[in-house]
């Protein structure tokens, strides 16, 4: 078998978070009743005059800047002919030949190697509506609560080369936006979504192979599956002497398949032509300067700041970047505490776990800054062991809890009372005789087994750094 | 003919409209004099002209991002010859 190289791009939707559509004063929240954000304007009724809506053209010019594009100063919109009943006007505007953005790249980090992907444009359109199946009548419902939210397209150049760099890809997207807060980026709401552009070609060819395009694949896992199995497949193909059509592949993530769509060469004739109800967008220099300095700190100068301000290894700095709302609970749990590093530790560890394992995001939790910052305190105040810690914040994960009212309740204050533990350790001592004689011997393993006791009866609340001193004392006289 | 047959046919399937025989021959002629029309402009010379994106002297017309009420969902819905369950209801399309 030949060696083959892949060859994708991305095509990536973000829906912006304003609070109108782009083109009239309907609201974009997410889950109302069907139908009941319409307007004359996004149900496309004719005799309407759409007008854009000004925070658009800044959302997009904000993610413009942060992955480095050219701002066009001339821009202007294009109606998109197509025929389907989620699109009430049967043409969709969006740009064609003169988009906002232009030119940009963002980097990218696999497995500790940097790459940088090229993005060819960036450009604003209107989404389409919601088509839902009716199992009782067998017909097709149309709900156009969606039709006309606000998109940014972000186009990328085919520079991916497999599956884990197109997530990364992904990943760096979504990091930006959030940061940005042009784009609350749920995926599984659709908020972020993206096609798939994928071709091989046998190692050393310069033209590209026929591509295929998978569209709206809305998670990581997704995007990740779509391309090992399109790049084996596509492959199969050709080694079995077949050729590969320029189609639409549907993928069906709940089996890990993908259906190749009947090729239909003429669904592709956009006929693009400038939209006439809508002014071209002109934009000065003094108004990209000022948006330009309006844009919050971006996560790779945070990386940075983090190492230099608050010591942390490079690793800690890049997790805690990655996403926004996990740096800002970072940044306002360590204000309260002044222990970065053990904040670090708590955000990487457990929490993170609990989190995947609950499928929300760290602002979503129970746990507050505030709350995750006084357990910390408690243990660095030696009020409770690192390992009663962990035992309250399991309860403070459930419940939401205050660390102080947990301690209080069930009586967990550490014990720190040397008169107090040392009577329990006699005790211990005096109870296994054979444990002391092991330990005399060489064995020091046998220490651990005494430690275990006497914290089995203090309940975990004896304070372990007395607990090793008393008891390496005792044995030893 | 400015226009061929073969192209009214894919225009007419992009727009999901089925025609006649007769039909395609008096739409070839049709939109062959409107592109005839329109080919005049060819004519004209135009070096040295900047493209021109919109026929007026407009650019930037914005509106701000302040929610307004939408149309009560009994209006969006007046016009649809089928409805079902708030939404219009169309032949199937979903798979
Ligand atoms: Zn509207």
């Amino acid at each position: 078998m030949k060696d083959y190289e892949v060859i994708i791009g991305l095509e990536v939707h973000a829906e912006l978070s304003t609070k109108t559509k782009i083109y009239c004063n309907c609201s974009t929240s997410f889950g109302a009743d069907p139908n009941t954000h319409c307007c004359p304007i996004c149900t496309g009724m004719p005799g309407t005059l759409p007008v854009l809506n000004e925070k658009v053209v800044e959302y997009a010019i904000k993610a413009g800047l942060a992955t480095n594009c050219e701002i066009s100063r001339f821009s202007k919109q294009d109606r998109k002919n197509y025929f389907y009943p989620d699109l009430p006007k049967a043409y969709q505007i969006s740009q064609y030949d003169l988009p906002l953005c232009i030119g940009g790249h963002v980097d990218i980090n696999v497995d500790g190697n940097k790459k940088t992907i090229g993005i060819t444009r960036i450009h604003i359109e209107e989404d389409a509506g919601k088509l839902i199946h009716d199992a009782y009548t067998g017909d097709t419902l149309v709900d156009m609560n969606r039709c006309a939210v606000p998109l940014i397209e972000i186009v990328s150049e085919p520079d991916i080369r497999n599956a884990d760099e197109a997530v990364a890809y992904m990943q760096t997207l979504k990091s930006i936006l959030e940061y940005l807060e042009v784009c609350d980026c749920k995926m599984q709401e659709g908020s972020l979504r993206c096609d798939v552009n994928l071709s091989v070609r046998p190692v050393g060819q310069k033209e590209f192979g026929t591509r295929t395009e998978t569209k709206n694949l809305n998670s990581f896992r997704a995007i990740h599956n779509l391309i090992e199995f399109e790049t084996k497949r596509q492959i199969e193909v050709l080694e079995n002497g077949g050729v590969i059509h320029q189609e639409t592949i549907r993928w069906d993530d709940a089996k890990g398949v993908g259906y190749a769509m009947r090729s239909k060469e003429d669904a592709q004739d956009y006929r693009y032509f400038p939209e006439p109800d809508l002014a071209p967008i002109v934009l000065s220099d003094e108004y990209i300067n000022d948006i330009k300095n309006s844009l919050p700190e971006m996560p790779h100068i945070k990386k940075e700041r983090y190492v230099s301000e608050f010591n942390l290894p490079e690793y800690d700095a890049e997790i805690l970047t990655a996403s926004k709302h996990t740096a800002d609970y970072f940044e306002k749990a360590t204000a309260a505490c002044n222990n970065p590093k053990a904040v670090a530790n708590w955000i990487m560890g457990d929490f993170t776990k609990m989190l995947n394992e609950k499928e929300i995001e760290i602002n979503e939790s129970k746990v507050t800054e505030e709350n995750l910052a006084s357990l910390i305190c408690l243990i660095d105040k030696g009020t409770i062991s690192s390992k009663i810690a962990k035992q309250i914040f399991e309860e403070m994960f459930e419940t939401g809890e205050k660390a102080e009212d947990i301690v209080n309740k069930k009586g967990l204050v550490q014990i720190s009372d040397e008169g107090a533990i040392k009577e329990i350790v006699k005790k211990v001592v005096e109870a296994n005789p054979q444990s002391v004689a092991d330990y005399k011997a060489g064995k020091d393993r046998a220490i651990g087994f005494l430690v275990g006791q006497i914290m089995k009866e203090t309940k975990g609340k004896a304070n372990p750094q007395i607990v090793n001193k008393l008891l390496l004392e005792i044995i030893n006289n | 003919m400015s226009i061929s047959k073969e192209e009214v046919k894919h225009i007419a399937k992009l727009s999901k409209l089925n025609l006649t025989e007769q039909e395609l021959d008096k739409y070839t002629n049709d939109l062959s004099d409107i592109v005839n029309f329109a080919n005049e402009l060819s004519n004209i010379d135009v070096d040295g002209i900047k493209p021109t994106a919109h026929i007026l002297d407009i650019k930037n017309v914005f509106r701000k991002d302040e929610v307004q009420p939408s149309y009560d969902r009994e209006q969006i819905l007046k016009n649809a010859p089928s409805k079902d369950a708030g939404c219009i209801s169309v032949p199937k399309v979903v798979e």
